[in-house]
């Protein structure tokens, strides 16, 4: 075990604690900076929906995690970033440009969303969101002469200092996956600074936040205006991704998406925003060979055990209308948040780090170490 | 002029008169101790001065300022601080952020410079955690800096919380019950920081307390309340011997 000793104030300030930090994400990176030209194409472009996904999870995560305010409309602050670049892109305004109008302009909608949601508390706060999700997917289908409606709109290949970068092209991924470092050092220097410190302190206790001069309206209303810029940023790189978009890629399901990112990754930590966006990632995939292959397999286990050849290709094709029924998705995301809520509720990083702790300690890991130990002091008075 | 002074302070809910025209005053230097059974109102005036709660009626003012209509976050701002009877820390947090959060009425930094991190940015961070740890040193904390509030004991709790209220700077602390839950050996400990913050910090102490032995020990003057109202006033032997402070607490 390494144990720190800190010899001055930068010691609890500094990102990297120790050495070892720096080679391991050293190795990190060198492994990410090669990745498009070893990999085949399509892993490439996985990576690239991980890094939008990852993008948009550091954003929830500033909300939800660390400032305790749910959301369930981080799908329409998507939207809005793919809309207003795909539309500012029709003038010939240069990417630059319009990747920060995308930004600044979800970030405007999302301080004018923390208003209102100012008031609303937990389960009051979520349907005030999702409520402005549908909002946005109706206008987003209905002002035709902006957004094309349901026809969706073209997203020409982005071009950056007369360059064309495609959308499968290394550039853009490491177009992505450095937006997505820039997101994650500003938030970790945010999270080191008094706004990151008084975000989690309204998470934790309005009150004390407020007896401790902390303006809790103003930085709720900051924390809605930070996580949607993220999300708009992310938002008009998805649109170049996707190369088309449309409202009803928007929904409620893409928001629940998001959720999980941060739900399975674990709350409260950046690292849980990447894992969680892997793990997403990698579901559709899943599901793909869950249509393919698996009827098939199912069918020759049950030959195997001796079922005939008519009943075996009746259990194929019931497997089959099982795995490509409607809703299946949506019907296996609820499965795995619930699971994860009930037995992982620190999520795929603080199954991490009781891994890391067991080698660590290894052979006096206790099992208790994580037990959460429940106890009554806090008073609900004052909320 | 006095330093800190409620005028005809009222509190209703709906018919409870939970403080009921109480009017005192807090000279500079001094602890002045609030006693009373349950439900006489000792904590609302805590919530009203911290304006959790907006009074019925009456007028407060601090340094000759009103703050009666000062919303609640400007309060630590002007040099109040408090603790709270039930402990109100961040739970989810290490010690050092939850003291970080007291200093954050000094914090001048802007949104952008915190998002790169800049030099004057670190240069505050460092001079924050400077008086952070003067602050630990003061009383005790130091094995627990990196501990999360979570996972430590009532006791250590109660201490962090006056701690974080030190960490503001305060001219004026409001300690909400500062010995509820804690030992004996505990609140000795407590009523010398207490002392300490008198006559080290020259910081002006108003206190609601159960535990007569604390009050006696560290209050240079005490007021009684009863259903709201003040029924006495003085040094804590005449409010322990007025009849009825007596009829309050064993009835009459």
């Amino acid at each position: 075990m390494r144990f720190l000793f800190k010899t001055d104030y930068e010691d609890d300030i500094r990102l990297m604690p120790h050495s070892g930090y720096l080679v391991t994400y050293g190795v990190l990176l060198a492994l990410l900076a090669i990745a498009p030209f070893v990999l085949s194409s399509y892993i490439v472009s996985q990576l690239v929906f991980v890094c939008i996904y990852a993008t948009v999870g550091v954003g929830l995560m500033i909300l939800t995690g660390f400032t305790g305010q749910a959301s369930l409309g981080h799908a329409a602050f998507l939207a809005i970033g793919a809309y207003t670049a795909a539309f500012l892109q029709q003038y010939n305004v240069p990417f630059p440009v319009y990747f920060l109008a995308a930004g600044l302009l979800t970030g405007v909608v999302g301080a004018l969303v923390g208003f209102p949601a100012l008031r609303l508390q937990g389960i009051y706060l979520v349907i005030a969101t999702i409520s402005f999700a549908f909002i946005v997917e109706e206008i987003l289908a209905r002002w035709e002469s902006v957004t094309h409606g349901n026809e969706g709109m073209r997203v020409k290949t982005m071009q950056l200092f007369g360059m064309a970068i495609s959308r499968d092209s290394p550039s853009f991924y490491f177009l992505c996956l450095g937006f997505l470092i820039l997101t994650i050092v500003g938030t970790l220097n945010l999270l080191r600074s008094p706004t990151g410190r008084a975000f989690v302190a309204i998470r934790d206790s309005e009150t004390a936040a407020r007896s401790m001069g902390i303006n809790v309206s103003l930085y709720k209303v900051k924390s809605f205006a930070i996580s949607a810029a993220i999300t708009g940023f992310a938002g008009c790189l998805f649109a170049h991704k996707l190369s088309f978009i449309s409202p009803e890629m928007f929904t409620l399901l893409l928001s629940i998406e998001f959720i999980i990112v941060i739900l399975i990754g674990g709350s409260f930590s950046l690292h849980g925003a990447v894992l969680g966006a892997i793990f997403l990632v990698m579901i559709d995939p899943l599901l793909t060979y869950l249509k393919d292959d698996l009827p098939g397999m199912i069918a020759g286990v049950a030959s195997t055990f001796g079922a005939g050849k008519e009943s075996a290709s009746q259990i194929q094709d019931k497997a089959a209308a099982i795995a490509s029924a409607n809703g299946l998705k949506g019907a296996i995301y609820g499965l795995i948040i619930v699971l994860f809520v009930l037995f992982e509720p620190l999520g795929l990083y603080g199954r991490w780090l009781k891994i890391k702790l067991f080698f660590q300690l290894f052979p006096l890991y206790k099992r208790a170490t994580f037990k959460r130990q429940k106890i009554y002091v806090k008073s609900e008075r004052n909320r | 002029m006095t330093y800190f002074r409620a005028e005809d302070l009222s509190l209703h809910f709906g018919g409870l008169k939970a403080v009921d025209a109480v009017s005192f005053a807090v000279e500079k230097g001094e602890i002045l101790s609030i006693i009373g059974p349950n439900g006489a109102g000792k904590s609302s005036i805590f919530n009203l001065i911290s304006r959790i709660y907006p009074p019925t009626s009456g007028k407060i003012y601090f340094e000759d300022q009103d703050i009666t209509q000062q919303p609640a976050y400007e309060i630590a701002g002007l040099g109040i601080a408090r603790t709270f009877q039930n402990i109100e820390l961040f739970e989810n947090a290490t010690m050092l952020s939850n003291l970080l959060v007291g200093r954050h009425r000094h914090s001048t930094t802007q949104l952008w410079q915190e998002l790169l991190f800049l030099p004057s940015v670190r240069a505050h961070e460092k001079a924050h955690r400077r008086r952070v740890e003067q602050v630990i040193e003061f009383l005790d904390l130091e094995v627990y800096r990196d501990k999360l509030i979570s996972g430590l004991p009532y006791g250590v709790r109660k201490v962090i919380e006056l701690a974080r209220a030190l960490c503001s700077e305060p001219k004026l602390i409001l300690l909400d019950e500062p010995s509820s839950g804690l030992n004996v050996e505990e609140t000795g400990d407590m009523s010398f920081w207490i002392r300490d913050l008198k006559t080290d910090l020259g910081i002006t102490v108003l206190m609601v307390e159960h535990d007569m032995s604390l009050v006696n020990r560290v209050s240079d003057r005490v007021i009684a309340l009863n259903y709201g109202k003040v029924i006495a006033m003085g040094s804590p032997s005449e409010v322990q011997r007025h009849p009825d402070v007596v009829a309050a607490y064993l009835g009459a």
